[in-house]
C-alpha cells in the first residue's frame, strides 16, 4: 500500500510542520517514506510545496509523477489548484477555503471556488476560523492535518495524534494540547 | 541498527561525523546550507569539538579545510555549485598538492535553478581536477559514501568531490546509521616538496596525479556504488547516474538493463559490457550531459547514445520521474490539465524587512534620475528586481554589484549605484570596494546590513559590527560613509542622503542597518523560551 501526498501553501504558512508530524507517524509505524521539501528563496511569501510519499514497500523517486498523487493537502485554495496535473483521477483535495492574497493578479474568488468544487473529491474548510474557535489561532495547519486524516489511509488518527504529542513535546504540554485540539476539530469537520 | 529520518544534507553531515570528521568549512548556499547547520548542533560534534564555524567565503573555506587535512585530520568543505567557482583556484591546486588527512569537497548543484543563477554541473570540476567523484542516489548512500570517500581520499592522497543535487539535498528518508569512528590523530605533513607548488615540485606532483588515474578508474570499476543490473531482455541499455537511477526504477521497475553510476571516473569496462548487450544506450543524468559526452567518446560515433543532447531527455532543468518515464516509453497517468484560475506567486521581501525601506528610497531616486542604474547582488535583496520595486539593473555573482557599478562609472554612467548585503560584502565585495576607492570611482555603494546571512535562513555574517571599520580601513573618506536606519519613516531622509552622495564625484558608502525580521523574531522566541 502507498499514499502519495502533495503538501502546499504559501511560504510561512507552516506546511513543513504538517510534513514533520506525518513523517514522525510514518517512521513510528515502520513505513517507508520520502519527503522532498522546498528550502531557500521561494520560502519568502512565494508558493511552496512538499512531495510526501508513504509506502509499505521501498520507494524509488523522491518526486511524485504527474497524475499519481492521492492527496493534495493545501493551506490555500489557489495553491491546491496549482498541482492539479499531479492529482490522480481518484485523488482527493483537502484545502483551506480562505484565499491568501499577496499578489495583484489573484484570480476571481467565485470562479476559483467553482473550479475547486468541480473536482470529484474535495474537502474545504475555513481552517483559520476553526483554529481560532478552538482557542489556538496558530493551529490552522493542525486543523488541516485533522481534515486530511481520514484520507491518509495508511496511518490512523491515533498514530497522528501520538506524533503531534512527540513533535510538539519540547514546546510544552499546553502547546501539545492546543495542537491536539485543533487536529481533533479538523477530524470532526472532515467527517461531517 | 538505528534508523534516522534525515535530509540528504543531514545524511552527509552525520556520515561525515561518524567517519571521524574533525572540521567542516563552508559558506551558506542553497541547497548545501543544512550540512553545516546539522554539524553545528549535533551533540557528538559538540562533544568532540568539531570545527563548524561559518567561513567568509568558499575560497577561505576550501583553504582552511586543506590546512586541516595538512595537519592529518579529516576535513569537509561544503558549498553550492557556484561556490565551486569562488574556490576553484584552491580546489584545483589541492589535487596538485594532494592531501594528508582525508578531504571531501561537497558541491550541491541546483539543476532547474530553484535558488540559483545557473545550473552548472560540478562533475566538470571533478574531471578538471582529475579526482574521484561520488554522486549518491539516495540518503542512505549519501551517509555511507562519506566513510568510503574519506578512506579513498587517504588511500590516494587526493581530495574527493561529492556531488549532490537539490532533490537529494532537500529530501528526507530513513537512514541506517553506524557506530561513529574516532577522529584521525594529529600528524602534520612533513613532505614540504609536495606542498610547495613551485614549478619544479608542481611538475612532479602533476605527474603523480596522472599516474594515480589508473587506480581511480579501477576503484570506480569495482565500486559497490556502480552496480550492473544486467540480464534483462530489451535492446536499450540505461546508464543511470545519481538520483537518475531512482527515476528509471520508478518508471520501468526492474525490467531493463541498467548500469548505475555513482562513482567516477566512469567505469569504462562496465559501460562497454552494457553497450555490447544493447543496440543503443540512454544516459539518464541530472545536470549537464557530462556522462553522455564521455560515453559517446568511449564508444565512438558508430554507436547510438541517447540523452539530453539528442532530445530524448530535456536539455535543461532537473530530471523528473515524468521526463525519464517519457524517455523510457512509459505512459503518463496525468488526468487533469493546468487549472484555469491560477496565478504565479513569486517570492517577495518579507513585510517589515529593512531592505524594503532601502528600495523605497531607491525607487524615488530612480524616478528622479532616469539615467541611474542600480547594480544588484546575491541575497534576499535581489528580490528588489521584482514588482513593486523593479529597482535592479543587474544581478550576476557574489560581489559584482560594486565592481560592475565601478566599470559602468568608468565608462561614464551616472549615477552608478551598487546594492549589496552585509554577508555578500565580506564574501566578495571588499576587494572591489578597494579598487573603487583606489581609483576614486564615482559610485554610491549601499551595504544593506541586516546583521545576518538572510536568504539561506539567518546564519552568522562574518563582518557583523565591523562594516564601518572595514570601509575606513580600505581607505574610505569618513565624510562619505554613513549609517542609517531603514524604517518607513526614514525613507525621505535616506533618499535625501542618496541625492547628496550621488552628487559627489567619488566613492560613497551608505550602510542601512536593521536586523532581519526573521532572525529578530527567532531571537525573541529564544529569549522567551529561556526566561
Amino acid at each position: 500500500m502507498k499514499v502519495d501526498i502533495i503538501l502546499c501553501g504559501v511560504g510561512g504558512q507552516g506546511i513543513l510542520s504538517i510534513a514533520t508530524v506525518i513523517g514522525e507517524a510514518s517512521t513510528e509505524a515502520g513505513l517507508y517514506l520520502k519527503q522532498a521539501e522546498v528550502h531557500g528563496m521561494s520560502q519568502r511569501g512565494g508558493d511552496v510545496q512538499s512531495n510526501l510519499r508513504l509506502s509499505t514497500d521501498p520507494i524509488w523517486s523522491d518526486l511524485i509523477p504527474l497524475g499519481e498523487t492521492d492527496l493534495i493537502i493545501s493551506m490555500e485554495p489557489m495553491e491546491a489548484l496549482r498541482y492539479l496535473p499531479y492529482l490522480s483521477k481518484q485523488g482527493t483535495i483537502v484545502t483551506s477555503s480562505k484565499p491568501f492574497i499577496n499578489i495583484p493578479n489573484y484570480p476571481d474568488e467565485a470562479e476559483l471556488m467553482a473550479e475547486l468544487d468541480s473536482m470529484p473529491s474535495v474537502v474545504k474548510l475555513d481552517i483559520e476560523s476553526v483554529a481560532k474557535d478552538s482557542g489556538n489561532a496558530r493551529g490552522a495547519n493542525m486543523v488541516l492535518l485533522g481534515m486530511a486524516a481520514p484520507y491518509l489511509e495508511i496511518l490512523s488518527v491515533e498514530q497522528l495524534r501520538k506524533a503531534i504529542s512527540v513533535i510538539f513535546a519540547r514546546k510544552g504540554e499546553a502547546v501539545v494540547e492546543a495542537n491536539l485540539k485543533a487536529f481533533d476539530c479538523g477530524v470532526a469537520a472532515s467527517k461531517s | 541498527m538505528e534508523k534516522k529520518l534525515l535530509l540528504g544534507d543531514e545524511a552527509i553531515a552525520l556520515g561525515a561525523i561518524h567517519a571521524g570528521l574533525s572540521g567542516v568549512y563552508a559558506y551558506p548556499g542553497t541547497p548545501s546550507t543544512e550540512i553545516t547547520e546539522f554539524i553545528q548542533t549535533n551533540p557528538l560534534a559538540k562533544e568532540r569539538g568539531i570545527h563548524s564555524h561559518w567561513s567568509t567565503n568558499e575560497k577561505t573555506a576550501m583553504e582552511a579545510a586543506l590546512g586541516m587535512s595538512y595537519a592529518g585530520k579529516r576535513a569537509l568543505v561544503c558549498m553550492k555549485h557556484v561556490g565551486m567557482n569562488v574556490c576553484a583556484d584552491a580546489f584545483i591546486n589541492s589535487a596538485i598538492t594532494g592531501v594528508n588527512g582525508g578531504l571531501i569537497v561537497l558541491a550541491a548543484d541546483d539543476p532547474s535553478m530553484h535558488s540559483s543563477q545557473n545550473e552548472q554541473d560540478s562533475r566538470f570540476y571533478g574531471k578538471f581536477a582529475m579526482i574521484p567523484i561520488f554522486e549518491p542516489s539516495n540518503q542512505q548512500e549519501a551517509y555511507d559514501m562519506m566513510g568510503k570517500a574519506f578512506a579513498l581520499s587517504e588511500e590516494l592522497k587526493e581530495p574527493v568531490l561529492m556531488r549532490i543535487v537539490t532533490r537529494l539535498a532537500h529530501s528526507r528518508a530513513a537512514v541506517e546509521v553506524k557506530e561513529p569512528k574516532e577522529e584521525n590523530a594529529f600528524s602534520p605533513a612533513t613532505d614540504n616538496a609536495h606542498w610547495v607548488l613551485l614549478p619544479g615540485n608542481a611538475k612532479r606532483n602533476y605527474n603523480d596525479l596522472i599516474s594515480k588515474q589508473t587506480a581511480m578508474e579501477q576503484d570506480s570499476e569495482g565500486s559497490e556504488y556502480n552496480k550492473k543490473e544486467f540480464g534483462k531482455a530489451g535492446n536499450l541499455g540505461i546508464i543511470a547516474c545519481g538520483i537518475g537511477y531512482n527515476y528509471v526504477h520508478e518508471a520501468v521497475g526492474d525490467s531493463m538493463n541498467v548500469l548505475k553510476v555513482s562513482q567516477y571516473p566512469l567505469p569504462a569496462a562496465a559501460i562497454k559490457e552494457l553497450a555490447a548487450k544493447s543496440e543503443a544506450l540512454l544516459v539518464v543524468e541530472d545536470g549537464q550531459p557530462v556522462v553522455e559526452d564521455g560515453v559517446r567518446a568511449l564508444l565512438g560515433s558508430g554507436y547510438t547514445v541517447k540523452g539530453r543532447l539528442t532530445g530524448d531527455l530535456p536539455r535543461t532543468g532537473e530530471l523528473t520521474p515524468d521526463s525519464v518515464g517519457k524517455a523510457l516509453g512509459k505512459e503518463s497517468s496525468a488526468t487533469y490539465g493546468t487549472a484555469k484560475n491560477l496565478a504565479g506567486r513569486p517570492p517577495q521581501l518579507c513585510q517589515g524587512c529593512g531592505h524594503r525601506d532601502v528600495y523605497g528610497a531607491l525607487r524615488e531616486i530612480i524616478d528622479e534620475y532616469p539615467d541611474a542604474r542600480v547594480f544588484g547582488d546575491i541575497g534576499c535583496y535581489t528580490l528588489g528586481a521584482l514588482p513593486p520595486f523593479k529597482a535592479l539593473a543587474s544581478c550576476v555573482d557574489m560581489g559584482a554589484s560594486i565592481t560592475m557599478a565601478k566599470g559602468a562609472a568608468d565608462a561614464g554612467l551616472r549615477p552608478a549605484i551598487a546594492v549589496i548585503g552585509d554577508s555578500t560584502f565580506t564574501h566578495s565585495g571588499m576587494t572591489g570596494l578597494l579598487d573603487a576607492i583606489n581609483e576614486h570611482s564615482s559610485i554610491t555603494v549601499i551595504i544593506s546590513d541586516n546583521l545576518t546571512t538572510g536568504m539561506t535562513g539567518g546564519q552568522d555574517s562574518a563582518g557583523t559590527n565591523k562594516y564601518e571599520a572595514i570601509c575606513l580601513g580600505l581607505g574610505m573618506d569618513p565624510a562619505h560613509l554613513h549609517v542609517v536606519t531603514p524604517l518607513p519613516k526614514n525613507i525621505p531622509a535616506i533618499a535625501q542622503l542618496l541625492r547628496e552622495e550621488i552628487a559627489y564625484e567619488g566613492v560613497s558608502v551608505i550602510i542601512p542597518r536593521r536586523e532581519c525580521i526573521q532572525t529578530a523574531a527567532r531571537h525573541a522566541r529564544e529569549r522567551r523560551l529561556k526566561s
